[in-house]
């Protein structure tokens, strides 16, 4: 009896370890097929080849991007039957974390998107991504808009490929205004007193979600660019001092703003999207926000056309006194796209990445209302005329200043956020808040 | 059959597949981690020794001691909340009517996710929207506060829905061990004129003692490593005021990418989570342990 149990425990033991052998080597032997299969596909034959692809662009969220996205995949598929793409989506956020999860664990997908500079810089350093310039050498060539490429570069070789190009501009509720008087404001002293009108007649404001920081540091990054001048940001962080004079300034400013109301209540607890739902169900007047909002305003089809028609946009208003130019914009450009160093695909990756982006660039602001990284011919398409609006505002922009947490390292970027919190919710003097960013910037992380 | 089991290699035999599993997920994670504490890493590029820096940096920073001093204020509010957990149970085990469909009740929180529980709160708490503040402005408050961006609010705001969270499992588990209590002594306490109160003081939490400290245990580790819902209603913020201790590796680690000090951060978590039971069961400990006999 005993012997009987034992060997059938035996034999139990022996399954599961060959079972789990044969695993194993099922794995490998896949591996090294996907492999093979990626090399003699771009050698021109028909073996199958799958490509793993991550974005952010769900399609609650998101939907124009998203369709596009499928769009283009679809017809790439077409293209090459051999091909098959595999979308994962997640929103904003999460997709930010969980592409250092899966980095962490080097299972990165063969194509995916990042944002530029800081975020950029450890995928590359840590060998994440495989640079393109190659495709920049070949149909791409000078299809993009100048200094676009180069937000992705890091020692001379460009690692992704943008496909947004975004500014920050002021929308404002077109009908609210008009009730209450109100002009777009030139200067900060008007828009001041918008806040002050619109608060007497108990209407919020502006809407902001400060919970996601970055949504609060693009009022601080207009306030520091109108009051310094364009440069005093980018050289802040290129030189890692945060100490000049209309920086802390800017920081005493946004504190004020926030002491006269102007923000909607409770915002450091609010995410994005709930302050744009705010604005959205026109409960709050004003909204800083990329321009990826301006779909929502043109072209979106869930959304009523009434509301469309209320929504304009202002250019953050200059201040006397202050260095900065009415053209000068907070925005630059939003994720490209990625090839994984250590795809098993990564020829036939860079192929459909070089058909996304030229494709993307054709489609995009017609079908998606989104302004590519790539050159848009205004006068061959029809756009709605917010668009038409935003593209000449880019043209006659006369800088784009990055926005602050992208140009800063993930360690200072952080801080950032914590110190744009902290300020707008009072915690913190603006001495102490230039002197802490500081701190972070000359940590080195 | 018996035979077979008491076979020393076949125990081990059996023993042997969970225990590869847990020394791969669990053992193997943890020593790495404490190795990975000795590293400048940032998760991405190759790693370079530094020794206890990290540990070093870890003792002076102030933003770290915040959310340990969060995560140990949690961890005594939810041992105190215990003792209302015990009171409900008392009740509920008396044979009141009800008492399982209330208990079914108690119970529905630890069901729902922890991210349609946060949802769920973020709706309560919406500064203007929300249920709770429409409710005291109908009351007539004026200014009610925003509960979640509130430095000084927010921490307790969020103690809450993590309380209610739980409340039903800890109710659950005293319900059970007081319906396990032989009816016997309390019919003979009962005959020998003691109150209810009296009752449940001296008879029944003597009884349950036992099951109490474990309790203890688990609300203390609990909540020194909780994270689901403070990761959802307010990632730490606004500006650290509801940081705690796993929320602010998850931000050193994942958010600022520096997986060294994020590590450090981890092990020292655990650390602190080991000397706690050591020092609760230490603590609690008694001589002799009553039996029903």
């Amino acid at each position: 009896m005993k012997k009987k149990w034992l060997s059938a425990s035996m034999l139990l033991l022996a399954l599961t370890l060959v079972l789990s052998a044969c695993g194993g080597s099922k794995n490998s032997s896949d591996n090294g097929s996907t492999a093979a299969g990626g090399e003699s596909a771009s050698g021109g034959s028909g073996d199958k080849v799958t490509i793993k692809m991550m974005h952010l662009w769900p399609d609650g969220s998101n939907s124009a991007q998203n369709k596009l996205v499928k769009q283009i995949i679809g017809e790439y598929e077409q293209a090459n039957p051999n091909v098959k793409i595999e979308t994962e989506v997640l929103e904003n956020e999460q997709y930010k974390n969980k592409l250092k999860v899966l980095s962490a664990s080097n299972s990165l997908p063969d194509v995916g998107f990042t944002w530029a500079a800081g975020f950029l810089e450890p995928y590359v350093k840590g060998n994440m991504f495989a640079p393109l310039d190659d495709l920049l050498q070949g149909d791409l060539k000078d299809k993009f808009v100048a200094g676009t490429t180069e937000a992705y570069a890091v020692d001379g070789k460009t690692y992704a490929l943008p496909v947004e190009l975004n500014i920050v501009p002021v929308y404002y509720n077109k009908e609210i205004f008009a009730k209450y008087n109100l002009q777009p404001p030139k200067t900060y002293e008007e828009f001041k007193n918008i806040v002050k009108t619109l608060n007497d007649n108990k209407v919020t404001p502006i809407a902001l979600g400060s919970k996601d920081a970055w949504t609060g540091s693009f009022w601080y990054m207009y306030l520091a660019d109108r009051l310094g001048g364009p440069d005093v940001q980018d050289q802040a962080v290129a030189s890692s001092t945060f100490s000049d004079p209309s920086l802390i300034q800017a920081a005493k400013e946004a504190q004020d703003l926030v002491k006269s109301n102007a923000f909607v209540k409770g915002f450091n607890g609010l995410s994005n999207d709930e302050a744009k739902s705010e604005f959205m169900n026109e409960k709050a007047a004003m909204y800083a926000m990329g321009t990826w909002e301006v779909p929502n305003y043109t072209t979106n089809p869930d959304i009523p056309q009434e509301f469309k028609d209320k929504i304009g946009f202002f250019k953050f208003p200059t201040i006397e006194g202050g260095k900065g130019n009415i053209n000068d914009w907070v925005g630059g450009v939003g994720v490209g796209m990625f090839v994984s160093e250590n795809s098993k695909v990564k020829e036939d990756a860079k192929k459909f990445v070089n058909f996304f982006v030229k494709r993307w660039g054709e489609l995009s602001v017609v079908d998606a209302g989104i302004i590519p990284g790539t050159k848009v011919d205004t006068s061959s398409v029809k756009l709605p005329q917010m668009f038409i609006d935003v593209l000449n505002e880019l043209n006659n922009a006369s800088k784009v200043i990055l926005y602050l947490d992208v140009q800063m390292k993930p360690g200072a970027a952080e801080e950032h956020y914590n110190l744009i919190q902290a300020l707008l919710g009072n915690a913190i003097t603006p001495e102490e808040f230039a002197k802490k960013q500081e701190e972070a910037l000359k940590a080195g992380k | 059959m018996d035979k077979v089991m008491s076979n020393k290699k076949i125990i081990a035999l059996y023993v042997l597949p969970s225990l590869l599993l847990i020394m791969a997920i669990i053992y193997i994670p943890i020593v790495l981690t404490g190795y990975y504490g000795l590293m400048k890493w940032d998760g991405v590029s190759s790693m370079s020794f530094i020794g206890m820096e990290n540990y070093a940096s870890l003792m002076k920073d102030d933003a770290f001691w915040n959310s340990v001093y969060h995560s140990f204020l949690f961890a005594v509010l939810s041992t105190v909340s215990l003792a209302v957990y015990m009171i409900v149970a008392l009740i509920l085990a008396g044979n009141i009517k009800g008492a399982g469909l209330l208990r079914k009740i108690y119970l529905i929180p630890m069901l729902l996710s922890s991210v349609a529980i946060a949802q769920l709160w973020l709706k309560i708490y919406h500064p203007t929207n929300g249920i709770l503040n429409s409710f005291l402005v109908s009351l007539g408050v004026e200014d009610p506060p925003a509960w979640l961006s509130d430095p000084k609010l927010v921490l307790y705001a969020l103690f809450i829905p993590i309380l209610w969270q739980y409340a039903g499992f800890y109710i659950l588990i005293y319900y059970a061990a007081l319906k396990n209590i032989p009816a016997s002594l309390i019919e003979a306490a009962r005959i020998d004129g003691a109150n209810p109160w009296q009752i449940a003081l001296r008879i029944k939490l003597p009884l349950v003692s036992e099951v109490v400290k474990v309790t203890i245990v688990l609300a203390v580790v609990g909540s020194l490593k909780y994270f689901d819902l403070i990761y959802v209603m307010t990632d730490g913020g606004p500006n650290g005021a509801s940081e705690v201790m796993a929320s602010y590796m998850y931000q050193k680690a994942f958010r600022g990418f520096d997986f060294g000090y994020g590590s450090a951060i981890g092990f020292f978590l655990l650390i602190i989570c080991m000397v706690a039971t050591w020092a609760i069961r230490k603590a609690t400990a008694s001589k002799d342990t009553i039996q029903y006999s």
